[in-house]
């Protein structure tokens, strides 16, 4: 086995660091390891101690966030060999704007209180009995919020965010697009419950597009773009509202 | 409801979480960045424009003389670099608008999603053509 | 020593757990239901399952047809009561789902739609594009978001029971976060683990799915039941174990041998047709599929990689439009994690370790033999999977009998009075030994990663795809060294943070007892059935074995089995038939 690549890898212990350090490792570079594989390999033969969070190693169970070189990836979808060429040793840190926990791990407690503020379900004004069947919906329909519902909550989105970096109140992508999923969903009857949440400052205002959050996203849920729908929604509505203060509701 | 403008939660028990600083250089990281950046940095001179409306509005209101005055000020060298920048930054708002456009406004025809491309044209098709209108009014006056 | 008190308490986040949690609330939602999960419940395995999940709803289908598909395609070991009460519930769960926002994939009239699925005789396996477990488990996650009797406790892991007076009282549980270990008491407890394909080396399975729940209730004398039928699912991308969906036989992909010969057609399986046929050819069971893998290795006709073997998954022939619209998903896991367009290209596939049909003993209520205890999902046996589960039965399982667990546990805990002080001192032993044994332990000459490695040959060479008297002997044996090794095992991390090598050590124990539940199992029933396939005895053996395995947990370790009976209702035992033969209606799957 001829080939390595050399990582750098963030290590931090909340019991006995004073501060976070990086550490450098070698490790077999093979066409088919990802940066994941290579962070097991450590994990198994080097050192024990090395902690990060990963399951699926298929991109969808959504543990694996890392920054990799700088940006917010899933590391078990980004191949090393995509840096063999690169300069320097590979870069591995946690998320960038949460709290770390240890090491890779960080802490997002804050993005699972935020994501079940805006109501991530289906709200009706009356359900239908089951024994009356599904609640019809055209593939055009479902294909209005499907993109949205496409999001493994990896909170990329959030390390991508300097508006969530500067002022962590701000919902963030996922949780708005979350929202706005289920806004755009034909079965849902919840946007004006809904609209309480997102449309305060640290909701959808927050946000003056920078357009990141879409781009990191490994499943292409573009968050930005449904925060912008959103605004725009909002102020229809708010001006329906401002016209008719009584009938807009 | 005011569930979310309580500033972020994490869990009791653990002993110590490392939180990074961010560099007071982080916006020049990335140009994405620094384009944010500059929108905030924006709205400065969009308040002044808003000020400069503002003394034109006033010195309307009080007459030709007082007009002629505003005028002259307006050429003061310093003001047109000032207005020039700020036109700069509103251009740059309207593009940025522009091509937010076809995200915000996922316009549907005949149960398909109009490309992107046709929304971002059709925007700036009215943007010239709403020019045109203007700049043929200001020459024939 | 912190303790907390809840009546219902789920071990476990994935569809099982999440849809019991959500019948406790609907039950009673004065009753305090608390989720424990090893790992955030969104991440949880159920999150990677991609073909769908069968439910009767069309005109023409019936629940008599899916229950015979099921009870065949189990080899008649299903109970077939269970398999009544699962297909009726089936369909009335899903469209619970609906209810409450999964997307399904709908036809053009805005209803459901449905695709057919191996082993399935009718179209009736509902789908949300080629993600379905993905978005089941959202759309449950975000759901219990709106019962506020449902607590969570996000990343604690669990490692034992408390049991007194005859009566499961709560967990040990250990919060990863902080170290902090602690009782969470309950009145009932359902576990909801999941599978333990990494008992294998090779495996669609995540790396969460280690066996903890089987494991724990063995422990507690729980026996576990037909733990020697582990499915192997025929197509996974060799290295990552990544599932290609049957889907994408159904869509009308063959399966070739480096020849270019769909080999299926020489083992039994039917006639080419280049339509897809319901329950021929690509479409047959997964066992036999898998089968057919292991001969065509023999004939020396499968291509050689460094992953070993492989045949092909030949999609070319459906063209762009069809995958890109019907399997994107397939075409991404290709595209992502081998580099391989399934367009252009052929899939390599092997078999992989994929389900496992055995599991906790439970009646058709959840409910194991140990008071207050109660299984549902991939973890429990009820059993309607019997000697091989048909692909998208397991879904509706885990919210048919996740939602009866959930109800009938709930409905047992408001009978139960408070948790016994006993229960304490139990917890202050258990969070001693973990600290003993791992937090405090220096010197031991084992490395964590090498037991695994072993146990993980020990299984494949042992217990795979073919077994007999002597490579399970040697795997029994092996396995027994192993747990003796186990104890001289050390960790390099002694942190009370996160420390994920504590719970690797953890998990690692448990698959060891599953590991050896399913070779003792293994060695007792000497007959061939379904994914069980002895060489020394080819042939099902009614007379002897139409019953379950049920395995015991000794005081001292050792382990005792003990048939059970099969219920059979309405289905005597008949020859599994695939392909032409089969009376099946030539209809093409699309
Ligand atoms: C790749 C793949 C594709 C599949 N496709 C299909 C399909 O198309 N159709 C179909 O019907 N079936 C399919 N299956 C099978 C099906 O997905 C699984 O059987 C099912 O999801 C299992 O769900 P569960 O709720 O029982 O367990 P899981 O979803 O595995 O959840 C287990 C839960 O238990 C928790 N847990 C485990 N141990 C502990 C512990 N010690 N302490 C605390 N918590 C613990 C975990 O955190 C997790 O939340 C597929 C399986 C795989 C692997
Ligand atoms: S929106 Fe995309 S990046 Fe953000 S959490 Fe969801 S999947 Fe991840
Ligand atoms: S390990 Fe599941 S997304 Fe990477």
């Amino acid at each position: 086995m001829a080939e390595t690549i050399s990582l750098e890898v963030f290590r931090y212990s909340p019991e006995r660091d004073a501060e976070p350090s990086f550490q450098r490792y070698d490790v077999p570079l093979r066409k088919d390891w990802v940066v994941l594989d290579a962070l097991n390999y450590i994990k198994d033969k080097v050192d024990g101690s090395l902690t990060f969070r990963w399951s699926c190693r298929m991109g969808i169970c959504g543990s694996c966030g890392m920054m990799v070189n700088g940006e917010p990836k899933l590391t078990c979808a980004t191949f090393l060999s995509n840096y063999a060429r690169e300069q320097g040793p590979l870069r591995v840190q946690p998320l960038r704007y949460f709290p770390v926990i240890r090491d890779l791990v960080v802490e997002i407690t804050d993005f699972m209180t935020k994501l079940q503020s805006v109501k991530p379900w289906l709200i009706r004004g009356k359900e239908k009995p089951i024994s009356e069947g599904e609640y019809l919906q055209t593939p055009e329909q479902l294909d209005r919020y499907k993109q949205f519902s496409m999001c493994i909550n990896c909170v990329l989105c959030y390390s991508a965010c300097p508006v969530y970096g500067l002022d962590p109140v701000f919902i963030g992508p996922a949780a708005i697009a979350l929202a706005q999923r289920y806004n755009m969903d034909s079965r849902d009857e919840g946007a004006h419950e809904r609209m309480d949440i997102l449309a305060q400052h640290e909701g959808i205002w927050g946000c003056t597009f920078v357009g990141e959050c879409t781009k990191v996203c490994p499943k292409h849920v573009d968050p930005a773009g449904a925060i912008q729908q959103y605004k725009l929604t909002a102020t229809i509505e708010r001006f329906k509202s401002f016209l008719m203060p009584r009938g807009a509701k | 409801m005011t569930e979310t403008r309580q500033p972020a939660r994490y869990t009791e028990y653990h002993p110590r979480w490392y939180r990074s600083r961010v560099s007071t250089w982080w916006w020049l990281a990335q140009w994405p960045y620094l384009k944010f950046i500059l929108r905030e940095i924006s709205s400065v001179f969009v308040a002044w424009f808003v000020v400069v409306l503002l003394l034109q509005i006033r010195a309307l209101s009080r007459g030709s003389e007082a007009y002629a005055a505003f005028e002259r000020w307006l050429q003061n060298p310093l003001i047109v670099l000032l207005n020039m920048i700020t036109l700069f930054f509103v251009v740059f708002h309207a593009v940025t608008w522009f091509n937010v456009a076809p995200r915000a406004m996922a316009i549907r025809f005949r149960g398909k999603r109009v490309p992107d491309f046709w929304i971002v044209g059709a925007n700036y098709a009215a943007w010239a053509a709403v020019s045109l209108v203007l700049a043929w009014f200001l020459v024939r006056s | 020593m912190d303790i907390s008190y809840h009546d219902v308490l789920l071990v476990g986040g994935g569809g099982a757990g999440l849809r019991a949690a959500i019948a406790v609330a609907e039950t009673n939602p004065n009753l305090s239901a608390a989720v424990v999960s090893k790992v955030y419940p969104m991440r949880s395995h159920t999150v990677s399952a991609e073909g769908g999940a069968a439910g009767v709803i069309r005109p023409g289908d019936t629940l008599d047809d899916h229950a015979y598909d099921t009870i065949s395609g189990g080899d008649w070991l299903c109970d077939q009561d269970a398999v009544e009460i699962f297909v009726k519930e089936a369909p009335e769960e899903l469209l619970r789902l609906e209810h409450w926002g999964c997307p399904w994939s709908r036809d053009s009239d805005g209803r459901v739609a449905v695709r057919a699925f191996g082993g399935m005789k009718n179209m009736r396996t509902w789908f949300a594009a080629d993600k379905t477990g993905f978005h089941l488990l959202h759309t449950l996650f975000q759901t219990t978001f709106k019962y506020k009797s449902v607590t969570r406790y996000d990343e604690w892991f669990v490692t034992r029971l408390l049991v007194d007076e005859g009566r499961v009282q709560g967990v040990v549980a250990l919060q990863l976060m902080s170290g902090r270990i602690q009782a969470i008491t309950a009145k009932s407890v359902i576990l909801c683990t999941g599978g333990c394909g990494r008992v294998f080396p090779f495996t669609t399975n995540a790396s969460i799915k280690t066996g903890d729940g089987m494991a724990l209730a063995f422990q507690a004398g729980v026996p576990l039941k037909d733990m020697e039928f582990v499915q192997y699912h025929p197509t996974g991308l060799p290295f990552t174990g990544i599932l290609i969906t049957e889907a994408a036989r159904s869509e009308g992909g063959y399966l070739i041998n480096k020849d270019g010969y769909r080999y299926l057609q020489d083992y039994n399986l039917g006639t080419p047709t280049p339509q897809p046929v319901l329950r021929n050819m690509e479409l047959g069971p997964r066992d036999r599929l898998s089968q057919a893998f292991v001969k065509e290795v023999e004939k020396g006709r499968t291509t050689d990689t460094p992953y070993g073997p492989v045949v092909h998954l030949d999609l070319r022939r459906l063209g762009e439009k069809v995958i890109n619209t019907r399997l994107p998903f397939v075409r991404e896991l290709c595209l992502k994690y081998e580099n391989i367009d399934p367009i252009k290209e052929l899939i390599p596939v092997r078999p992989v370790i994929h389900y496992m049909m055995g599991g906790v003993h439970t009646d058709n209520d959840g409910a194991t033999p140990l008071a207050g205890l109660y299984a549902a999902g991939e973890v429990a046996c009820v059993s309607i999977n019997g000697a091989n589960r048909l692909g998208s039965n397991s879904l509706p399982e885990l919210l048919v009998f996740g939602a009866r667990a959930g109800k009938a546990a709930a409905l047992a805990a408001m009978e139960q009075k408070p948790p016994s002080e006993r229960v304490v001192s139990q917890a202050l032993d258990e969070k001693l030994r973990l600290e003993q044994q791992f937090l405090r332990k220096t010197g031991g000459r084992e490395r964590i990663a090498t037991i695994r490695s072993e146990m993980h040959k020990a299984m494949e060479n042992g217990a795979g795809i073919y077994r007999n008297q002597t490579s399970l002997q040697k795997a029994a044996d092996k396995l027994r060294e192993l747990r003796e090794r186990f104890r001289e095992v050390s960790l390099d991390d002694h942190s009370l943070t996160f420390n994920t090598e504590l719970l690797a050590a953890l998990e690692q124990s448990f698959m060891l007892d599953v590991g050896s539940a399913i070779v003792e199992s293994a060695l007792h029933r000497v007959e061939s059935r379904g994914a069980h396939q002895r060489t020394d005895f080819p042939a099902r053996d009614d007379r002897n074995f139409l019953a379950h395995t049920l395995i015991f947990n000794n005081s001292d370790g050792s382990t005792r089995v003990k048939p059970a009976p099969v219920v059979i209702t309405r289905w005597p035992p008949a020859e599994r038939v695939y392909g032409v033969q089969s009376e099946v209606k030539q209809t093409a799957a699309r």
